[in-house]
C-alpha cells in the first residue's frame, strides 16, 4: 500500500524540554491511524511540525513522496492537507455557510480570479452539500459564534473536509461533543474516509471513540512512539498501560 | 423589502451629494470636497485596519506621496488622469514594500514601520527643497477635462464626487469578493486561515497595498483641491487622525469612513468657536466613543434601529442583504 504520510526521525526542542523525540513512522493510502497518549506526550506538536505550523529540530517529512519540510500551511492546505486544531477555530462571524466557501475557495482558480469571479468562488452548492453531510443545514445562515461547542466542533471537522483533501489530521474532534453526536461524527468520518478515500490521522482521549474508528494506533509517551498496532493489540499493550498509568 | 431599503437609502444620499453644491456657497463646497477625500484615504484604512486587522499610522504619508506626485507631474505637463492613477500606482508599490519586510517579522511591526515611514516621508518632502519645496511648499493647478472647467469649485466638486463614487464601489466589490473573505478570515484567526489555504502573508500585504494605494489616490486629489501643499497635512498627527476617523466611524463597517471622515472634517468647522480646542474635544469624543460604542458611530446607529421593535423579524430569508464583516 502506498504511503501518503512519511515521517522520518522527526524532533522538536523546546529549549530543554523534548517534545517530539525522533518519531518515524508512515500512514498508508486510505487508512484511519489513531495517534494516542498522556497529556503532554507530544502529539500537538508532532502534528504542527508536519503541517509546516513549526519548524521542526530535525527530520523529514514528505506527503505522497514529496518532501514537505519547510512548506508554510497553507501550501501544504494547497497540496490537499488538512487539519483541525485541538482547540475549537471556526470564524465566530461568518456564517456557517461562509465558514464552509472560506474553507474551499483558496482552492479555486487563481488569485485573480478570486477578485473578479464569483462572489461564492461557485461553492455554495457544495458547502450547503458538506453542511447537510453534517446535518447542519438549519443553521446554514447563522452566525458561527451562535452555535453551541459541539456544533462548532462538526462545523470545525466539516471545514477540514470541504476542499476534498488527501491527508486530514484532526486534533482531538471528540473533546467536548456530547454522545448522540459522537456516534454521528463517527458515522460521518468513516463515510468520507469510504467514500472520499480520504485519509485520517486523528488524535483522541476517548478510547472508546478512538479504538472504534481507527483500523490502526500509534502510542506516543515523552515524545517517542511506544507502541504501534491494531487497536485490540494497543489496548493489551503491557507498555501502554504503564505509559497511561505510570505518571 | 428588507433589501430594497439600504438601496433606496443609497439612491437618496447619492442624489443629495450631487445637488448639494447648489446650495452652498464657495467654502461649503470646499469642504464637501474636503470631506469626500478625507473619506478616500479613510476608506482604505478602514480596509487596512476594519476588514484585515492591521494597523497603518502611515496614511497621511500616503497622501503626501499621491499629492505630491500629482502636484510634479502635472507641474511636468502629464495629464491629471494619469498623475492620478501614478499616484495610487506608487502608494500601492511603496506599501508592498514596506509592508513585505513588515509582515515576514510579525504583525505588530506593522505599525512600527509605518510610524517610522511616516517620519522619514515627512522629513523627505520637508528637506528636499529641490523637489518638494520644502516647507515653502508648491502649488498646484487644477486640471482640466476636456471641455470642463475644473477650476470651478463646483465641477471640482461633482468630479471628485464621480472619483469617490468609483472607488467606493471598488472597495465595495473587493470586500463582497472572496478577497474580502478572506481578509475577515484573517483578522478573525490567522491561523486557521492559513491551515485553510488562505495565504495570509499575501492577502495581509494585498489588503495593506490596496489601503494605501486610497491614501496615494486621496492625495492625487487633495493637491488640486487646496492648489498649495506643505509637508503639515502629512506629518505623523494627521495619520492618527485617519485611524482615529475610522475608529469613530465605525472599523470594520463600509459607512464606517464615511461618518468618521465627516465628524473631522466638519468638527473643527463647527467648533471654531473653541479654536485651539477642538482637537481636545475630538480626542474626549474618542475616548468616549471607546468606552461606550467600539463598533464606532455607525455601530450606534446599528443599535439604536435594533432597538426599535420590528414587525415580523425572522421573514424573508436576508440571505443577500446580510453582510458577512
Ligand atoms: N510552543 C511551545 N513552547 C514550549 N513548549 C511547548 C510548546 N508547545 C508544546 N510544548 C511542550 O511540548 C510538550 C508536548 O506538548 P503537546 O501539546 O504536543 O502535547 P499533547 O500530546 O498534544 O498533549 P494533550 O493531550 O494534553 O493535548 C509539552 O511538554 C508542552 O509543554
Ligand atoms: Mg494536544
Amino acid at each position: 500500500m502506498a504511503s501518503v504520510l512519511e515521517v522520518r526521525n522527526l524532533s522538536k526542542r523546546f529549549g530543554g524540554i523534548t517534545a517530539v523525540d525522533d518519531v518515524s513512522f508512515d500512514v498508508h493510502e486510505g487508512e484511519i491511524l489513531g495517534l494516542i497518549g498522556p497529556n503532554g506526550s507530544g502529539k500537538s506538536t508532532l502534528f504542527n511540525c508536519i503541517l509546516g505550523q513549526l519548524a521542526p529540530s530535525a527530520g523529514e517529512v514528505r506527503v505522497d513522496g514529496h518532501g514537505v519540510t519547510g512548506l508554510r500551511p497553507s501550501e501544504l492546505n494547497r497540496r490537499g492537507v488538512s487539519r483541525t486544531f485541538q482547540l475549537l477555530q471556526v470564524f465566530p462571524k461568518l456564517t456557517v455557510r461562509e465558514n464552509l466557501i472560506l474553507a474551499g475557495q483558496e482552492h479555486q482558480g487563481r488569485m485573480l480570479a478570486r477578485l473578479f469571479g464569483k462572489r461564492d468562488a461557485g461553492l455554495t452548492a457544495q458547502a450547503d452539500r458538506m453542511i447537510a453531510f453534517f446535518r447542519l443545514s438549519h443553521l446554514a445562515e447563522e452566525t458561527a459564534g451562535s452555535l453551541s461547542y459541539g456544533q462548532q466542533k462538526l462545523l470545525d471537522a466539516a471545514m477540514a473536509f470541504m476542499a476534498g483533501p488527501r491527508l486530514v489530521l484532526l486534533d482531538e474532534p471528540a473533546g467536548g461533543v456530547n454522545l448522540t453526536m459522537l456516534a454521528s461524527l463517527k458515522e460521518r468520518l468513516h463515510a468520507i474516509n469510504a467514500e472520499e478515500n480520504a485519509t485520517f490521522v486523528v488524535i483522541e482521549h476517548n478510547m472508546e471513540f478512538v479504538m472504534s474508528l481507527c483500523s490502526r494506533i500509534l502510542v506516543l509517551a515523552e515524545g517517542r512512539i511506544i507502541a504501534e498496532g491494531a487497536p485490540e493489540a494497543v489496548r493489551r499493550d503491557p507498555r501502554v498501560i504503564e505509559a497511561y498509568l505510570g505518571h | 423589502m428588507k433589501a430594497r431599503l439600504p438601496l433606496l437609502a443609497l439612491a437618496l444620499v447619492a442624489v443629495a451629494l450631487v445637488v448639494a453644491p447648489l446650495g452652498l456657497q464657495r467654502y461649503g463646497t470646499y469642504i464637501l470636497t474636503l470631506w469626500l477625500v478625507t473619506s478616500i484615504a479613510a476608506m482604505g484604512v478602514n480596509l487596512i485596519v476594519g476588514y484585515a486587522g492591521q494597523e497603518t499610522l502611515a496614511q497621511a504619508a500616503f497622501l503626501g506621496i499621491g499629492a505630491y506626485t500629482t502636484a510634479l507631474l502635472t507641474g511636468a505637463g502629464v495629464p491629471f488622469g494619469l498623475a492620478f492613477l501614478a499616484s495610487g500606482a506608487l502608494a500601492f508599490c511603496v506599501g508592498i514594500l514596506i509592508g513585505f519586510p513588515a509582515l515576514r517579522v510579525r504583525k505588530h511591526y506593522l505599525a512600527f514601520v509605518t510610524l517610522a515611514f511616516t517620519v522619514l516621508v515627512w522629513l523627505v518632502i520637508r528637506n528636499e527643497q529641490w523637489l518638494t519645496g520644502g516647507v515653502m511648499g508648491m502649488n498646484v493647478r487644477r486640471p482640466g477635462l476636456g471641455e470642463i472647467n475644473l477650476r470651478n469649485h463646483q465641477n471640482f466638486y461633482w468630479f471628485v464626487l464621480a472619483i469617490t463614487a468609483a472607488l467606493s464601489f471598488a472597495l465595495w466589490w473587493i470586500v463582497r469578493s472572496p478577497w474580502g473573505r478572506a481578509f475577515t478570515a484573517l483578522r478573525e484567526n490567522a491561523l486557521r486561515a492559513e491551515s485553510l489555504g488562505v495565504d495570509v502573508r499575501l492577502y495581509t500585504l494585498l489588503a495593506f497595498a490596496i489601503g494605501c494605494a486610497y491614501g496615494g489616490f486621496a492625495g492625487a486629489l487633495f493637491a488640486p483641491l487646496v492648489g498649495f501643499i506643505d509637508p503639515a497635512p502629512f506629518a505623523l498627527a494627521p495619520s492618527l487622525l485617519f485611524l482615529l476617523m475610522v475608529v469613530v466611524g465605525g472599523a470594520g463597517s463600509f459607512a464606517g469612513p464615511f461618518v468618521g471622515a465627516a465628524v473631522a472634517v466638519l468638527l473643527p468647522e463647527w467648533l471654531r468657536f473653541a479654536q485651539g480646542h477642538y482637537l481636545i474635544i475630538y480626542a474626549l469624543l474618542v475616548i468616549v466613543m471607546m468606552a461606550f460604542c467600539p463598533s464606532g458611530i455607525v455601530g450606534l446607529v446599528r443599535r439604536l434601529v435594533a432597538l426599535r421593535p420590528k414587525p415580523s423579524t425572522a421573514d424573508a430569508p436576508a440571505a443577500p442583504a446580510k453582510e458577512a464583516a
